[in-house]
């Protein structure tokens, strides 16, 4: 298993330079360049706008700004000042080395901006997948063992629509239902805040932090639950007519037994399969709701760069985002070859 | 049996096997429509997709001009004369939603069409030949899929939308659809592969071989259209995905500009109005889940239509 680990991580190493090679190119290719915008947004003199590009390095050609922004410039010397010749030497240590450059926009260093917003999105993805593992699992097995009772017939038709509603929209009526048309009665107040992570002024309450986190969450939960509850349910029913289900019952085990110890436990191989391609949700968050709800995390911050045009910040975040798909692609694997014995390793 | 004569002669073969063959064997495609019609959830969304692309195409016939706004009678409630009310520049949403929808379908159908023209192809090839090349297309599938798509999506449409390209230049349309098609055209090369290997191997295949059939004219004539049916069934779905995905592009600003509308940035722009003028955020999107939901039950009713288990039983039942 040791090594079977060890030859994807290796497979993985091309494949993350091959995306990074994609991503760079596509990032960069854009007409007018990554200044593009900076040069639009204020006044920038053309001299000024000149050495910012130097200063950037982007008055390279792009294969050797893609060398710079993995393995850095500290090894060799740049031309600053325009001349021709190059006098100074590079300062930048490349991505390998943990240097994921300097943000357009703030002039921070992006793991800076990073380190700030991704632990917002940790702790709203966090609570938004507890949320949907504990209504998800309960209901994709009862709907299972109940086929065909008006329980099941309800649950399937509400995961096929959970399915349908797009994120943003079932967003916007959340806020229009429990914002602006339901009333706290004895304060008049909106029965739940529309944005942020805590109300600003106050001190920490932990009743304030859940008052808002209950719209997001449920936002960003209900394709999930629809999803998850479904794909158990269908996992389940697999299970349920094999033989070696009958052979409980016929041992004379409880009902209880049977679902639990022996169904279930086969069943939720697939859906820990799924949780683990999910993970990187973990990191890139819920685009849609962290906008919505003006959520600081990292769903935000990508949307902010894209929106004016900040490259080193998007590449960070692209790649990061990349690693973490192969990663948990890989994890997802071992799970499977872990939980269930007949999945060998090659 | 093996004389070459008798080979062409059907009328002195085998007398039981004569009488089976004069019964004309039912066509897939009828099969398959016996089967959909019997599915509640699929007939039902079918009328409705039916319906709104029926709607949509005769959006011209509405007396309002989707894009010219007339100020005076903005942000109206829905009323007759304007049954989804109208939005801050005057114009009437129902009509707006309409060209909307046409936006918006026309997106979903051409990514459809892109991610069948580049996943067909690849799964073809990767699943006829094997090999290296099914190694090298293959790598290049999960390259494809380990891409974290939204962010990429919204990179991509940033970028191509200032690009001067041949055919997509400046035509939000064709670039969304091309963006999208762009990302996901995987899982149509992996089902097709995944096809292509099974059947392959099937006694058919060779003796087509054998009679000197180039291997164009296997993948074309003979393995491709015994795959169809996954094909089609993950087309409709994907059909869902895609109109989803516009609309999510479009809300976020990166897809179909105004005025031009379509069902996302119809949502987008009622997000400043929405809590004292609800009608401007509901009808949209409940446009959006409607079309989605009815094409996942289409989708749905196909996949059980094609089944084969469902074929074989239906076969024992004659």
């Amino acid at each position: 298993m040791g090594r079977y680990i060890v030859r994807r991580l290796l497979q993985a190493i091309p494949m993350l330079l091959l995306i990074s090679i994609v991503l760079f190119g596509l990032v960069n290719l854009a007409p007018g360049g990554p200044l593009a915008g900076h040069s639009r947004s204020r006044q920038v003199n053309p001299e000024r706008a000149e050495r910012l590009k130097r200063q950037f390095g982007l008055d390279q050609p792009i294969p050797v700004q893609y060398v710079v922004w993995l393995i850095g410039n500290d090894w060799m010397k740049i031309d600053l000042d325009g001349d021709g010749i190059a006098e100074s030497r590079g300062v930048r240590q490349g991505i390998l080395r943990g240097d994921f450059g300097f943000s357009f926009q703030t002039r921070e260093p992006v793991l800076k901006e990073i380190a700030q917003r991704l632990p917002n999105t940790v702790y709203l993805m966090a609570c938004t997948l507890a949320v949907v593992l504990l209504i998800a699992i309960p209901v994709g097995i009862i709907s299972a063992v109940k086929q065909y009772s008006s329980f099941d017939i309800l649950v399937t038709t509400f995961s096929f629509m959970g399915q349908a509603i797009p994120e943003f929209w079932f967003g916007m009526i959340l806020i229009l239902i429990f914002y602006a048309w339901l009333h706290n009665p004895f304060t008049g107040q909106p029965l739940l805040p529309a944005g942020g992570m805590y109300t600003l002024g106050t001190g920490f309450s932990l009743g304030d932090r859940v008052r808002h986190l209950i719209l997001p969450v449920s936002m960003g939960a209900l394709t999930w639950i629809a999803w998850y509850s479904r794909f158990l349910r269908s996992s389940m029913l697999d299970v349920i007519h094999r033989d070696y289900i009958r052979t409980a019952r016929a041992k004379g085990l409880s009902d209880r037994r049977v679902m639990y110890r022996h169904a279930l436990k086969n069943a939720a191989i697939p859906l820990v399969t799924m949780f683990a391609l999910d993970l990187p949700y973990l990191f890139a968050g819920s685009l849609y709701v962290e906008l919505l709800f003006s959520w600081p995390g990292m769903g935000r911050l990508y949307y902010q760069a894209a929106v004016k045009r900040d490259y080193p910040v998007l590449m960070a975040i692209l790649i990061i985002a990349a690693a973490f798909m192969i990663v948990s692609n890989l994890l997802a694997d071992i799970a499977y070859a872990y939980l269930d014995p007949r999945v060998r390793f090659d | 049996m093996n004389t070459p004569s008798s080979g062409n002669d059907k009328s002195q073969g085998l007398n039981g096997w004569d009488t089976l063959a004069e019964r004309a064997p039912e066509s897939l495609m009828v099969t398959v429509w016996r089967r959909f019609r019997r599915h509640p959830g699929a007939m039902a969304g079918s009328l409705v997709l039916f319906l709104s692309v029926m709607s949509i195409v005769l959006a011209s016939a509405s007396p309002y001009d989707p894009e010219l706004s007339e100020i005076s009678r903005k942000l109206q409630p829905p009323s007759l004369e304007h049954p989804m009310g109208t939005d801050p520049l005057g114009r009437d949403l129902l009509t707006r939603v309409l060209y909307g929808g046409r936006i918006s379908l026309t997106v979903g159908v051409l990514v459809v069409l892109i991610t069948l023209l580049i996943g067909v192809p690849v799964g073809a090839v990767a699943g006829y030949f094997g090999g290296w090349i099914d190694n090298v297309l293959m790598r290049i599938t999960d390259a494809a899929l380990s891409l974290p798509s939204l962010l990429v999506l919204i990179l991509l449409s940033a970028m191509l939308r200032e690009m001067e390209l041949p055919f997509v230049q400046r035509n939000n349309v064709m670039t969304i659809a091309l963006v999208i098609g762009l990302l996901s055209w995987m899982t149509v090369a992996r089902l097709v592969r995944a096809a292509f290997l099974t059947i392959r191997e099937l006694d058919f295949v060779t003796a087509a071989r054998c009679i000197g059939t180039s291997n164009l004219g296997i993948i074309v004539q003979h393995i491709l259209p015994n795959s169809v049916g996954p094909i089609i069934v993950d087309s409709t779905l994907g059909l869902g995905y895609a109109i989803l995905e516009e609309s999510g592009l479009s809300f976020l600003g990166f897809g179909i500009q105004p005025p031009t509308p379509s069902w996302g940035n119809l949502l987008s722009n009622a997000q400043a109005h929405m809590t004292r003028h609800p009608w401007l955020a509901i009808f949209p999107g409940l446009m959006i889940f409607l079309a989605i939901i009815s094409v996942n039950y289409i989708g749905d009713g196909l996949r059980d239509a094609f089944d084969p288990y469902k074929v074989l039983q239906k076969v024992g039942e004659v």
